[in-house]
């Protein structure tokens, strides 16, 4: 299996792989570690004509502190976030997650930029970002804009990141322990069928909720929130609130998993990762 | 339009004129004559292509060429040194962590990354760091009992 034709360009700095893209417009792609595009231009699901390689563009990988928040660099590995002790330390949902993706070859290589602007329905770090309720920092011409983790997601394989611009920052708030992302992941390629992220704020008595891979986009169960809102979380009040878990949503249907199944799981992976929140709180 | 891409690979240098379509399996195997890294499923899951770019292991299947211009590659025909085997290589032999053989080259340079990040890898790290490469014959086991053959090796040559 090999790509079409393409033209291949590597700028140096973020400027001009911006100036590029204006230039090449939508017949462009921009390739970060290649994880998710250089397999569908394999499948020739994608055929562009140009390849912009932002991978000598300098400080895009990086995890820092930045006031109250972490900002994690949008061709950051998921194996330098799987490996970071500043995010394990603040932000261990990251650090749960990170090694349940795909597997150890792919983490050396696929970013958490390049996967969030991929949007596979499928991905896991919809959940978290979702769950963690991130900043997504988008560069363009005009300069950068910032945009919340719920408005990021438009639809299957789309964000609001326009043709011409680079998802260059991930920005997530630090958090307590009590966290955990539960997923049933599809036996060969590890992507989630049912990918559930959790955050319980204990001192706010509120908890957030990210879905993967059952809708054909990522989504916040509001309903599930909504429930647990102010409630001790028992076991009862989590049981009945992982029940709404697919409320609203309509699953995918797909040769891995019927679309009852996918709603089925949700909801479990919803009450397990509600507990195992809640045992590390 | 043709590129020319120049790799180190295994401490040679390698100059080729390629495509920019052209992956880094078929620049090691067609370019550079080092067919011991295998093609499998070519969808990024078997792991028969694993190789270390910069030291890591990635599988070649999912990588151009271009993106490897100017870096360190390293593959199976890089590891055993004045006729003698990689530790990883040897514990392969040692506990038949192989049948057909199709997988090895991959496996073998999958534990080699292992190893280096988690010199004393339990059982359940051994199978996690090898869910990205699949083996149809041995069941597996002997694969892990050949990566702790070369732990304690690479360990006592240490000492």
């Amino acid at each position: 299996m090999i790509p079409a034709a393409f033209d291949y360009l590597r700028p140096a700095t973020l400027d001009e792989a911006i100036a590029l893209l204006e230039l090449h417009g939508a017949d462009a792609k921009v390739l970060a570690g290649g994880h998710s595009l250089v397999p569908v231009m394999k499948l020739r699901l994608a055929q562009p004509k140009t390849v912009i390689d932002i991978s000598s563009v300098a400080d895009l990988s990086y995890v820092r502190e930045q006031g109250d928040k972490i900002a994690i660099g949008a061709m950051t590995t998921h194996y330098d976030i799987e490996a970071s002790p500043l995010l394990r330390d603040t932000c261990p949902l990251l650090t749960e997650l990170a090694p349940q993706i795909g597997d150890a070859q792919v983490r050396n290589r696929g970013t958490i930029g390049g996967s969030l602007v991929h949007a596979d329905p499928a991905a896991d770090w919809p959940a978290a970002i979702l769950a963690l309720d991130a900043d997504l920092e988008i560069a363009g011409s005009n300069g950068r804009r910032a945009v919340k983790a719920t408005e990021f997601f438009v639809g299957m394989m789309e964000t609001v990141v326009q043709s011409s611009e680079i998802l260059c920052e991930i920005r997530v708030p630090t958090t307590a322990r009590s966290v955990a992302y539960v997923k049933f992941a599809q036996r060969a390629s590890g992507f989630a069928i049912a990918g559930v992220a959790v955050v319980v704020d204990g001192a706010n008595k509120t908890v957030s909720v990210g879905v993967t891979g059952v809708a054909a986009r990522p989504y916040r169960a509001l309903a599930v929130e909504s429930v647990l809102r102010g409630k001790v979380l028992n076991r009862d009040a989590i049981d009945q609130a992982a029940g709404i878990a697919a409320e609203g949503v309509e699953p995918l249907d797909d040769i891995h998993a019927s679309a009852a199944f996918r709603a089925h799981l949700v909801q479990v992976n919803t009450r397990r990762a509600l507990e195992v929140a809640v045992s590390r709180g | 339009m043709k590129t020319v891409v120049n790799i180190r690979v295994n401490g040679v240098e390698q100059k080729h004129e390629v495509e920019p379509r052209t992956l880094l399996v078929h620049f090691l195997r067609d370019c550079c004559r080092l067919t011991g890294t295998h093609v499998g499923c070519e969808t990024s899951i078997c792991g028969a292509c694993t190789v270390l770019f910069e030291g890591k292991a990635v599988k070649s299947c999912t990588l151009l060429a271009v993106q490897a211009d100017g870096s360190e590659v390293t593959t199976i025909e890089g590891l055993a040194g004045d006729g003698r085997l990689h530790p990883v290589q040897e514990g392969f032999w040692e506990r038949h962590g192989l049948q057909c053989g199709y997988c090895t080259p991959g496996m073998i340079m999958m534990a080699v990354q292992l190893l280096e990040r988690n010199p004393k890898p339990t059982r359940e790290e051994i199978s996690h760091a090898i869910e990205g490469n699949l083996c149809r014959c041995t069941g597996y086991s002997h694969i892990i009992d050949a990566i702790e053959y070369a732990a304690r090796k690479i360990a006592e040559v240490k000492k």
